[in-house]
């Protein structure tokens, strides 16, 4: 069928079944807009495109498939590289669509020109720049299969503006070939083999969920996995709520920030068992102590994550879900060895949960995160920013079955919740989706309330304001003999009040009975919704 | 230590730039970097001299595999491969120093493929090591200007290392 190349980029993602699309138009990305307009994809207006990639990540990470995100040419595509880099620290399936300046432009330092292709190359897992109009169709089908299989992350496709206007003859392949990129599925047999027995002749073997396990939906495998085998489970900060709080299996997080009963766990282990996780540098500080100690066999869909950060004995690459289907059917139908005494040792280190009474006039932000996670349904998307909130929430919050964490936990991305959630609550708006966090975080994607409004979320933001950029303060208070110095953030907008130029309702926490009825309001009213935490400016990370 | 990297890579625009930028944005040592095309116009390859250990080598070739240009990737082994590098290099040299030239040329098999009054440019192909020997040789002479082209190596006997026809 003949159409404009503009028409088919539409049209392809129509093949694709995407029903939303963020995204910002400027000159160069006319065309394509102009043809969207004929279609019945929902397009979001962000108010700036970092904040249009992580609602798109948001999305993606609800929807477990790849999500959309535009922009124009020049400032726009550069705009969008935060969030491009940041989905693909955690490896997040976007397709990021970008309007070029007119082939013959091109290098001539055009207006809005600017090598969005060249500049966010180490951020992507592939881009494309179009040059033929023909191309599209098969452009967009390797697009949505790069980005959506084997280990997810960004595609950038760069489309100047006038193959934006060509005609093309359209026709949608049936899929994507690409001879150099054959991602794994299962495991090979014989090391699936190896691996099992040394889990199940292991004495104290711990698993560690990295965010592979979500990513890849094998939520449901490894719980199997872990409860046939009888095995302890920590996570990294991206494996958080694939295991409920409360199962008696469950250590939680590791790392700097980590809890200790998780810490005690990977260093009493003899056996480590790491799935889809990459030993990133705030999970294992020092991995070379622990691969000297500890038998470590590493599941990845990566094979450039193996043995990258860690020494391992077992190597296996395989998707998650694939691979601990493997391991299932050895374990299923195999006797299992009981780790009662194992188990208990860890259940020892376990703390009770203790609120220091909070300085008058706040609260202590732990306890508002354990009665937010007491009162909200157990399928609500959590997205946690970056700084000390993300700490408070991860270790904090107590998810349920069912339960989804959302954070940028390898790029720390400030500014990411807010966003994330709008996309999570898009990508299922059954399901409740709460941002959480700090004074420092909101201000730097605050205008995304106006999209929130504009487009009826009904997502729950909730601020701890304490005017301090609070993790880096603790630094400087710790680490640089306490010289606090550009961490203030005096002159902040009364979120109250800016929340009512919103027109979107708002509560502020500083008492018990305030903290009551906001984590009510959250659980039970309809967003969007503001809650303003007040925390003292010292309240410790840890 | 140093490894022989070949890497066959789709022949699109941007590829070598994919190439270099992982090297310098993982901090990996580049000693030179060789790329042209083969017998598929589809297909080029690129022959890589990188320094580093064991580790190194691993996360190269693993990281080079991970970009979707690149088809395939192979470590040859010294001793393995036949590496020949290219050197042109103009030397100041007038009529009284031309003999002496030619026949450190004659021994190390190179070439004199231009002459004026007071320079000769000489070109001598081989390995590595080679050059830098015949470098030395012609060095007290003057070296003007000297350009060499980067290692390219290929497997010695009769395996090859190829890809599979696009279907």
């Amino acid at each position: 069928m003949k159409m404009t190349a503009a028409q088919a980029m539409a049209q392809c993602l129509k093949e694709e079944n995407i029903k939303v699309v963020f995204g910002y138009p400027g000159a160069a990305i006319c065309p394509f807009y102009d043809a969207l307009l004929d279609t019945d994809i929902k397009h979001i207006l962000v108010r700036h495109e970092a904040n249009g990639g992580h609602e798109a990540s948001g999305y993606a990470r609800v929807s477990g498939r790849p999500a959309v995100c535009i922009a124009t040419s020049g400032p726009g595509a550069v705009n969008l590289i935060t969030a491009i880099a940041t989905a693909y620290a955690d490896s997040v399936g976007l397709i990021c669509i970008t309007g070029q300046v007119s082939r013959d432009q091109i290098g001539s330092d055009a207006f809005q020109e600017a090598d969005i292709t060249g500049s966010a190359e180490p951020f992507v897992k592939h881009s494309y720049l179009v040059s033929n109009a023909e191309d599209i169709p098969r452009i967009f089908k390797e697009a949505f299969y790069i980005a959506g299989s084997g280990r997810p992350g960004p595609v950038l496709i760069d489309v100047p503006m006038d193959v934006q206007k060509e005609i093309i003859d359209f026709s949608y392949p049936e899929r994507a070939v690409i001879r150099s990129y054959k991602p794994t599925g299962k495991g090979n047999y014989l090391q699936v083999k190896r691996v099992y027995s040394a889990l199940k002749e292991s004495e104290k073997p711990l698993i560690c969920i990295g965010g592979g396990v979500p990513s890849s939906g094998a939520s449901e495998e490894i719980k199997r996995l872990a409860r046939i085998m009888d095995i302890p489970v920590i996570t990294t900060m991206m494996g958080i709520s694939v295991f409920p709080d409360d199962d008696p299996l469950y250590f939680g997080m590791l790392g700097m920030h980590g809890v200790k009963s998780a810490n005690r766990a990977v260093n009493e282990c003899d056996t480590l068992f790491l799935v889809g996780a990459r030993v990133g540098d705030r999970a294992v500080r020092t991995p070379l102590a622990l691969e000297r100690t500890t038998k470590i066999i590493h599941i990845d869909i990566d094979p450039a994550e193996i043995g990258k950060n860690i020494g391992v004995d077992h190597p296996l690459v395989g998707d998650a879900k694939a691979v601990l289907g493997q391991l299932l059917e050895l374990a299923e139908n195999d006797e299992q060895p009981k780790r009662g005494e194992w188990k208990a040792r860890l259940a020892s280190y376990r703390t009770e949960r203790k609120f220091s009474p909070a300085v008058p006039g706040t609260v202590n932000p732990r306890e508002f995160i354990e009665r937010l996670s007491a009162e909200m349904p157990a399928d609500t998307v959590i997205c946690a920013d970056v700084g000390q909130n993300q700490i408070w929430t991860c270790t904090g919050y107590r998810f349920k079955e069912g339960g989804k964490l959302i954070t940028s936990g390898g790029m720390g991305t400030m500014g990411y919740a807010l966003p994330a959630a709008i996309g999570a609550k898009l990508a299922d708006p059954a399901r409740q989706s709460v941002a959480i966090c700090g004074d420092g975080a909101f201000q730097m994607s605050m205008m995304e309330l106006a999209t929130a409004v504009q487009n009826d979320i009904g997502v729950k933001l909730v601020v701890m304001t304490n005017m301090r950029l609070g993790m880096v303060r603790e630094l400087q208070t710790n680490g640089y003999a306490d010289r606090q110095t550009a961490v203030f953030l005096e002159g902040s907008p009364d979120i109250i009040k800016l929340a009512g130029a919103y027109g979107i309702k708002a509560l502020r926490v500083n008492s018990s009975e305030t903290m009551e009825s906001a984590v009510n309001a959250l659980a039970h009213e309809e967003g969007p919704l503001i809650v303003e935490v007040i925390v003292d400016k010292d309240f410790p990370t840890l | 230590m140093k490894h022989t990297i070949s890497v066959l890579v789709e022949n699109h625009s941007g590829v070598l730039s994919r190439i270099s930028g992982l090297f310098s944005r993982r901090g990996f040592n580049i000693e030179s970097l060789a790329v042209g095309p083969t017998q598929d116009p589809e297909v080029s390859r690129v022959t890589i001299i990188a320094d580093g250990n064991e580790y190194t080598v691993e996360q190269i070739e693993k990281q080079l595999n991970k970009l979707i240009e690149v088809i395939k990737v192979k470590t040859l082994k010294t001793g393995e491969c036949l590496a020949r590098e290219l050197l042109l290099v103009k030397v100041a040299a007038g009529a009284d120093k031309r003999q002496e030239i030619m026949t450190i040329c004659e021994i190390a098999n190179a070439k004199v493929i231009d002459l004026t009054l007071n320079t000769m440019t000489l070109e001598v192909c081989d390995k590595y090591d080679h050059l830098k020997r015949f470098e030395q040789l012609i060095a007290p002479y003057g070296i003007i200007e000297m350009v060499r082209t980067g290692t390219i190596a290929i497997q010695k006997g009769s395996e090859v290392f190829a890809h599979k026809k696009q279907i």
